[in-house]
């Protein structure tokens, strides 16, 4: 088949729909398919080979943070020769409801169109107000694919209609060893099992966007506030976009040079983080529509301590697969994070339910079900081809 | 003294701007009716593909003759049911499905077998895409069904003499292979 995926934010910046759109794009080439993935990205990005870029993107504030998207006649252009060029038998957009690239493809074309829907949010009057303006263009889409539960709710109560359920996938064999970080605790091999490394000490960590407060990163500082006094051994690690420096100014004075912020990590670095901490916190306070991050820990077989909203709930299967806490009580969380550090047994116990429970996430079986809902939407169709006025046609 | 004019031309452009709307709204109207119809030949494809898919299972020679009998009979019904009777014979396939594969056990002797892989594959994903693509129809006759209801297409014949389209609701969830 000849699939093309468009991805709304921008390549450059990690983030969870950029991530999946990779995973899912490697799967499909790898069960032998053409597949092309437009995106946004700077001109000097270095791009893997099925990306194509649509131009820069620009910062603008968008459900609650500040995404990365591309929008206007420049990028509308691009995305039209890339349909016109690319000849899909089905195109794939990811969050058509976000105003960036995925829209523009609605736009553009006609013909076999899958949507797949990440995100979840409360219902709010901005959403109302543009439910018409996204209309027509999501009339287009003829297969409706939502990555959990909660996304699909929001799907079916913004935009009315259906949705089938295909959750995010992980890559789980690329987390499932690795070296901890140098001086860090760690915890060995998988089997192994060693319960603290040459370096020892006790470690809690944190992966996410560290500047974006639905991450929830201020309520696991709190919590640390607490409990790096009462544990002089215990460390915090924290990766992920963000400045740095200013979470670490955040700390108490006393307890700063416990804290390690390491900013954006390389993927190797991201997995032996992982593979560093003698607990992964998820501190999120919502807003989260499956928790890539918390797969990822899973698949890396970390013991997690993870706020109880929905979406997590349901991946640590309601505690088995991963300790959870009332969402944004920091007391809860460093009283629960104690007691995991005292229970070595219960973290082993947490990591192999964990890595049990992942492997319905991989992407081998994602991309099996993405293709099927494909191939039904492209039933006896002749592909996607460009739509709307001649006026806007190889235009910019 | 040219007044007249302007007033002309006012009306002719207001004339101009309803027909663009009206023809606008007709166009996305067309667009939702010939999605249903989409959607509904690939649901009737792939309620067949999973009849077929069945019975191919049931004349494999891999099961019981009582399994192959609760299965063939299942499935030659969903396939000869009239429109009336249709939603309740293929949720009865789905039923007869699950019964099958729940017997413990089940899915793993028959792909113990090697000769069962094959089909058990097809008969998966047949009965995986029956519930994308009756999602896919449901979504695609609640949208043409909310816009027949705005006050345009009913006042103006936009919607032609083409009927409105009916949801289908079947029990579909997929037996665990």
């Amino acid at each position: 088949m000849r699939i093309g995926i468009v991805c709304p934010y921008t390549w450059d910046v990690p983030g969870g729909v950029q991530q999946h759109i990779g995973d899912l794009a490697e799967a499909l080439i790898a069960l032998g398919h053409h597949v092309s993935v437009i995106t946004p990205a700077d001109d000097d990005a270095e791009l893997p080979p099925y990306v194509v870029s649509a131009g820069r993107a620009v910062p603008v504030p968008y459900n609650g943070s500040v995404a990365r998207l591309a929008f206007g006649f420049l990028s509308a252009g691009r995305v039209r020769r890339w349909i016109n060029d690319g000849r899909f038998d089905v195109l794939h957009v990811h969050e058509p409801a976000a105003p960036s690239l995925g829209l523009l493809a609605c736009w553009a074309a006609d013909g076999p169109i899958v949507g797949t829907f990440h995100a979840s949010y409360e219902k709010s009057r901005v959403v109302s107000v543009t439910a018409p303006i996204l209309q027509s263009a999501l009339e287009k889409i003829t297969g409706r694919i939502a990555v959990s539960e909660a996304a699909r709710t929001t799907l079916v109560e913004h935009l009315g209609g259906d949705a089938v359920l295909i959750p995010n996938g992980v890559a789980t064999e690329r987390y499932a060893m690795a070296d901890p970080l140098p001086g860090w605790p760690g915890r060995g091999a998988p089997a192994g099992g060693v319960p603290q490394g040459p370096a020892g000490g006790e470690a809690l960590g944190f992966l996410g966007r560290m500047d974006e407060p639905r991450k929830g990163l201020h309520v696991l500082l709190r919590a640390f506030e607490v409990l790096g006094r009462r544990r002089p051994g215990l460390r915090l690690l924290l990766a992920g976009p963000g400045d740095a420096d200013d979470v670490v100014s955040r700390v108490s004075r006393d307890l700063r040079d416990r804290v390690v912020a390491l900013g954006m990590v390389s993927e190797e670095d991201k997995v032996r983080a992982y593979h560093s901490v003698d607990v992964f916190v998820a501190p999120n306070l919502g807003g989260e529509s499956f928790g890539i991050v918390l797969a990822e820990a899973m698949a890396a077989g970390a013991p997690i301590l993870a706020s109880d909203i929905e979406a997590f709930d349901r991946v640590l299967r309601g505690g088995r697969a991963g300790a959870l806490f009332p969402v944004g009580d920091h007391e809860a969380l460093a009283a629960a994070a104690a007691e995991l550090l005292d229970d070595p047994a219960r973290r082993k116990q947490l990591s192999a339910e964990a890595r049990a429970a992942v492997r319905a996430y991989d992407w081998s079986s994602v991309a099996r079900d993405v293709l099927r809902v494909y191939e039904t939407v492209a039933f006896e169709s002749a592909g996607v081809v460009e739509s709307g006025p001649a006026v806007f046609r190889d235009g910019a | 003294m040219y007044d007249w004019i302007i007033d002309v031309l006012f009306w002719v452009a207001v004339v101009f701007l309803v027909g663009v709307y009206v023809s606008w709204r007709a166009t996305r109207l067309d667009r939702l009716h010939v999605r249903v119809e989409t959607a509904r030949a690939a649901l009737d494809a792939a309620l067949v593909r999973r009849a077929a898919a069945t019975l191919e299972l049931a004349a494999s020679r891999l099961l019981d003759p009582a399994t192959s009998l609760v299965l063939a009979t299942a499935a030659h019904e969903a396939r000869t049911a009239g429109a009336d009777h249709r939603e309740f014979a293929e949720s009865d396939l789905s039923r007869a499905l699950r019964a099958v594969f729940d017997q413990p056990g089940f899915a793993g002797a028959l792909a113990d077998s090697g000769a069962g892989e094959g089909v058990l594959d097809e008969l998966s994903a047949a009965a995986a895409k029956v519930a994308y693509a009756r999602r896919f129809y449901n979504d695609a006759v609640s949208q043409a069904r909310i816009a027949r209801r705005k006050l345009l297409i009913r006042v103006l014949p936009l919607a032609g003499r083409a009927p409105l389209p009916d949801f289908f609701e079947i029990d579909d969830d997929p037996p665990e292979i």
